[in-house]
């Protein structure tokens, strides 16, 4: 396999150029996933037939709170892969960890959040607006425990194998679909929870 | 080459199929104002096809014909042609002009049909409640106070106004020869204009598959003269028993059953689903400005709760 | 569900079908064992990662998926064939036009074309494979589990009885109480998964592995409609995915997406539905265009005419199929604005496929046409397709379509657009690709009598169909009365698809009798073609090429073969190739057994091979696997034992 030492590691053979586009046009894939979630959800977010509405239920604190786990584990990812770009292995898998950890506050947050609906009597059988609420909501929390898993993953095979172009390859795609879900959560932030507050 | 005649003897069969009187087809032999234009548009339409079929064809017989290698010299040597830019602009030209044509029409067309015809523009229309479950109509006749099961009466030359909704599936109302179908929903109305010119019989149906019985869900729409319409309606209320909210629940509930009349109607205990009891109102959309004040209020206080909540 | 509710019962054909899947799926096994053929079955065809062999796998579930759909077909004509008849009852008949309309588009369109993808555009553009071989064999599997997982209804819980659009509320618990529709809207997710990682497979592949040479421009037109294709695909199916989710958690976990009780909303299936369900449209058709091209090109022995505005006319319908998703329910009442909108967005569909039509014509204009079969079906498309497109363009009129919405007029225009379309276009590719795969023909004297079988059944089977709907025939009615007169255009249509039947059974035998008796003398360039997949081998060694080409214009090959100038020269080297793995039939089978427990709610099943799907994924993660490199040596072997095979002649 040629390797090409002139660009960063996880671009350094053609396998990995292919893999890094075809994970940006399976991202491209998930904002119209995403697309038609929310979608969905603006549709039937007046729906709340006995059920409450998005200003009955939202609090703000949750929110704020699993906003600033999801930013800053943004942040450190990026370290991270930094880190990876500099050879540095320790710190890397360091802010990878931390990423993770933050990744898994997130989805605490988020249980907490859900049984607390929950416990107020808005489940996702209540209400059109609580369907689709919980389905866009839910389809970002498994993308973010799924997240966790193959971040888990990618964490043991750096550190039994080191940096390779295969690994490197992997924590940049990975990096990517971090920052995607991060991105997500800023429209599910503004769009859903704060117009649901106004 | 044969499919080509195969193509055009079928098209001469349409053609003469179309133009036969005997027996003409059902859209093509309309009985109103509203279908008499929708025939007329889709004729319209089909002589606009026909010419650009024969262009085509006649360009495909030419070009097969010539151009067969069996025909040609064996040495004859295809040219290269990347294209040409003035054929180009031409065949996008073209149907770019078809298609506003074709465009102006449609849409003059569906705001017409959409409307009361401009014959009757200083009537007022009868309104007439039609709502399916399973596989069967109902009739409701808001102002006449009856109500009848598979069959629709109406006077002839006035404009009705067919009021559409659904107590399960989508169902598509659909007298083809007066006028347009249109969906029946359950949770809104939909409203349909037509009018018959002459009394006479005429076949209805629902046109969207709703399950098992849906092949045999077919009504008779009447339209009478307006003395045996008056008399009719008069029949009826002095006749006919009464729509209990009961047996209503009933009839929801039977597959098929055959023609039944009523002297009162579901909508005084089942209003249709329009207005206020619309499914597309509920809850959110309806909160008034007095509501998200206090909403902004809560707001304030939820959040200073729930910081109190973590501190603990 | 109850133990007997599980099996269904009651009607012959159900207990046949059982007999025959039985017997079938124990002389399967049988077979392998008694010739000794399971290694050779795991090693060369379940395990395999090569685009071609994946290809074929996928045209073989093609024709097996068109004739259960053409059993539905034969079915649903037998039964309208003449007024009251009895031959199915009414369930029946709506299980079974659903179950045609589901596996037509999604078992055997979809699959064809992507099975001729495999095959075809690794080769047009000088690539020795897809970019991510393991990827492509794990779409293939999940799609023929979908497969398998929507057939099996038929004779386990019931088939989907509420159409192939399924719309709710009529596909609701409520109104469609069997399992039915729980098969539909797994086995489609799972299908439909396969389909997604296609279109980015293929979409970096085009991208990215283009011979040294070939820009964008220089590209074949059939590697155009499939790049153009695969940009849908990955922007629609996402759509799907997500309208089939909500379909399965209304149906299976009480959410109120659909319901109208609880504030659902009906047509936001109807919508979520057309916004994939009209691009899809255009994903089996715009490949077929590109097929086309080809053929026509190739057997006029002239260059495409206007390549541009090909590409372009292209890139507009795909754009456009975005738009006009709306004039599937022009009758649901959402007003004269609305409705004015999307019918000009959809005739405008017209004018870049008008454009398409007058290029073929041009493009025939000063040629030297042969009519071999596959030119054969390319030169009936053209007359029979403006057909469907002209009365695409009377049905996209919205006030027109009060009229002819839900008729026969409607069931005939999409057969006229998705037969000559998309079915003759696989035919057309699959007569004219066969040697290249295969390294022999298929016999032209019944070649050409299947086509002549089938493009005349069509049109006796689907013309008078136009006629009915104008005489208010509705669609998917399973029984009608004498009086209202369709019994004769009926029975004309029933004689038309029993025409159609034949000519398929032609087409396989031709199939039988070719693998059987045809000559295996036939050059690498049989037909005298131009693009890039003439210029090797004819069967295609594992590598393709031996030396990647060059190109420098469009059909290279082609001006090479006249200039007698080779494309490729050098010295041969080590060739890197994937190897073979058993995962991805093995994460097939996983999804099947999943859908299957998903299907009747038997969750912790469900849930032990959901993690079991993981697992794999887990161990694909921790897998090395580096490939392999084929030697210089077995290099030359292969090349000169095919080049010998041809010499010899």
């Amino acid at each position: 396999m040629k390797i090409d030492h002139s660009v960063p590691m996880e671009y350094s053979t053609d396998e990995n150029k292919m893999k890094i586009l075809g994970f940006w046009i399976f991202l491209g894939a998930e904002i119209a996933l995403f697309s038609t979630l929310f979608a969905v959800y603006f549709t039937l977010q007046g729906n709340t037939n006995v059920g409450p509405s998005a200003s009955d239920l939202f609090h703000l604190s949750p929110v704020m709170i699993e906003t600033i786990l999801l930013l800053s584990s943004s942040f450190t990812i990026g370290l991270g892969v930094h880190a990876m770009r500099l050879g540095l292995k320790k710190p890397m898998m360091t802010f990878f960890g931390i990423t993770l950890a933050l990744g898994a506050a997130f989805l605490g947050v988020e249980v907490y959040e859900f049984v607390t609906y929950v416990g107020e009597g808005a489940t996702i059988q209540t209400s059109g607006f609580l369907s689709a609420l919980f389905t866009l909501l839910g389809t970002h929390g498994l993308h973010v425990t799924f997240g966790l898993l193959w971040g888990g993953s990618i964490l043991l095979q750096i550190k039994k194998r080191g940096f390779t172009p295969e690994t490197a390859n992997k924590s940049f795609i990975f990096s990517l679909y971090w920052h995607f879900l991060d991105v997500v959560w800023i429209f599910i932030f503004s769009f859903v929870y704060l117009k649901g507050l106004m | 080459m044969k499919k080509k005649w195969i193509a055009l003897t079928l098209f001469s069969i349409t053609a003469i199929l179309l133009a036969g009187c005997d027996n003409p087809l059902l859209i093509l032999d309309p009985k109103g104002p509203q279908a008499r234009t929708l025939s007329s548009t889709i004729l319209f339409s089909i002589a606009m096809m026909a010419g650009i079929l024969l262009v085509v064809y006649v360009l495909y017989t030419v070009v097969l014909l010539k151009y067969r290698a069996s025909k040609l010299d064996d040495d004859y040597e295809p040219p290269h042609e990347e294209g040409n830019k003035w054929l180009e602009i031409i065949w996008t030209a073209i149907p770019v002009v078809i298609v506003i044509i074709l465009s102006v029409v449609t849409v003059s067309t569906t705001s017409t049909v959409e409307q009361k015809s401009v014959a009757y523009a200083d009537e007022k229309p009868i309104v007439i409640y039609a709502s399916s479950s399973n596989w069967k109509w109902h009739f409701s006749y808001p102002e006449e106070g009856i109500e009848t099961v598979n069959y629709v009466n109406f006077p002839a030359d006035r404009p009705i106004e067919f009021r559409l909704y659904s107590f399960g599936p989508i169902t598509s109302f659909w007298i083809p020869q007066l006028a347009g179908q249109k969906y029946a929903m359950s949770d809104m109305v939909n409203t349909i204009h037509m009018s018959a010119d002459v009394p006479g019989s005429f076949i209805g149906k629902n046109s969207n598959f709703s399950g098992e019985g849906f092949a045999k869900m077919e009504f008779e729409a009447q339209s009478l003269s307006d003395a045996d319409y008056k008399e009719w309606v008069n029949d009826v209320k002095t006749t006919a028993p009464k729509l209990t909210e009961d047996e209503f629940d009933d009839l929801l509930e039977a597959e098929h059953v055959g023609r039944k009349t009523y002297s009162s109607n579901h909508l005084e205990f089942k209003p249709a689903p329009e207005g206020e009891n619309s499914g597309h109102h509920h809850g959110g959309s309806t909160s008034t400005d007095d509501q998200h004040e206090d909403m902004d209020m809560d707001m304030d206080m939820d959040m200073d709760m729930d910081m109190d909540h973590d501190a603990h | 569900m109850k133990w007997d509710e599980f099996f269904v019962t009651g009607e012959p054909m159900i207990y046949a079908a059982m007999v025959s899947i039985v017997v079938v799926s124990l002389a399967i096994p049988i077979a392998l064992t008694y010739f000794k053929k399971w290694n050779w079955l795991w090693m060369n065809w379940l395990t395999t990662v090569d685009h071609k062999k994946i290809g074929v796998m996928y045209i073989l579930s093609a024709l097996l998926m068109l004739f259960r759909g053409g059993v539905d077909a034969l079915l649903m004509r037998g039964q309208t064939a003449i007024p009251d008849n009895g031959l199915l009852d009414g369930q029946h008949y709506n299980e079974i036009f659903t179950t045609h309309g589901v596996i037509m588009i999604l078992f055997m369109a979809m699959p064809f074309i992507i099975g001729l993808m495999n095959v075809v555009i690794p080769l047009q553009i000088g690539a020795r494979d897809v970019a991510f071989p393991r990827l492509n064999a794990i779409s293939f599997w999940l799609f023929f589990a979908g497969a398998m997982l929507f057939n099996i209804s038929f004779v386990i819980g019931g088939s989907p009885d509420a159409g192939w659009s399924a719309y709710f509320p009529l596909a609701s618990l409520e109104f469609s109480p069997t399992v039915g529709n729980n098969y539909y809207s797994l086995a489609l997710q799972i299908a439909g998964i396969g389909t997604l990682l296609t279109g980015i497979n293929f979409l970096v592949t085009i991208l990215k592995m283009r011979a040294p040479g070939m820009t964008l421009m220089k590209m074949p037109m059939f590697t155009w409609s499939v790049l153009i294709t695969n940009v849908i695909i990955v922007f629609a199916f996402p759509v799907l995915t997500v309208a089939l989710a909500l379909m399965t958690l209304d149906r299976q976990f009480g959410t109120q997406f659909f319901a109208m009780q609880s504030g659902g909303m009906d047509m936001l299936w109807a919508n979520l539905f057309w916004v994939w369900g009209h691009p899809e449209v255009y994903i089996v058709i715009l490949p077929a265009f590109g097929i086309y091209s080809e053929i026509i090109s190739a057997f006029a022995r002239k260059n495409l005419y206007g390549y541009k505005s090909m590409v372009v006319s292209m890139v507009a319908i795909s754009l456009l199929s975005f738009v006009v998703w709306a004039h599937h329910f022009y009758t649901m009442g959402h007003g004269v604005m609305v409705n004015s909108v999307f019918s000009i967005t959809t005739m405008a569909i017209a004018i870049p496929t008008g454009v398409k039509i007058f290029n073929w014509l041009f493009t025939l204009r000063k040629g030297k046409i042969s009519f071999t079969t596959p030119m054969l079906y390319s030169l009936a498309f053209i007359p029979i397709f403006t057909i469907g497109g002209v009365t695409g363009v009377m049905l996209a009129m919205a006030s027109a379509d009060y009229q002819y919405h839900n008729t026969m007029f409607l069931v005939a225009h999409f057969h006229y657009v998705l037969i000559p379309g998309t079915v003759f276009a696989v035919i057309a590719g699959f007569h004219f690709w066969f040697p290249k795969v295969f390294g022999f023909m298929l016999n032209e004297k019944l070649g050409k009598l299947s086509f002549w079988f089938i493009t005349i059944s069509f049109n006796v089977t689907f013309f008078p169909l136009f006629i009915l709907g104008l005489n208010g025939m509705t669609r998917r009615m399973y029984t009608y009365s004498e009086s209202t007169g369709y019994g004769p255009l009926n029975m004309l249509s029933m004689v038309g698809a029993v025409g159609l039947a034949i000519g398929f059974i032609i087409l396989v035998y031709n199939i039988y009798w070719s693998v059987r008796y045809s000559p295996r003398d036939i050059d690498q360039d049989p037909w005298d073609a131009r693009s890039l997949e003439w210029s090797t081998h004819s069967p295609v060694p594992e590598y393709n090429f031996a030396l990647i080409p060059t190109v420098n214009k469009l059909d290279a090959h082609w001006f090479a073969k006249k200039e007698g100038k080779p494309l490729a020269t050098g010295k041969y080297e080590p060739i890197h190739m994937p190897n073979n793995s058993g995962l991805p039939v093995i994460m097939g089978a996983l999804f099947f057994f999943w859908g299957f427990f998903m299907v009747f709610s038997w969750w912790i099943p469900a849930i032990v091979f959901g993690v079991l799907i993981l697992g794999t994924l887990a161990y694909r993660s921790f897998e090395k696997d580096h490939g392999r490199y084929i030697s210089v040596e077995e290099i030359e072997r292969t090349e000169n034992a095919l080049r010998g095979a041809q010499h010899e002649n």
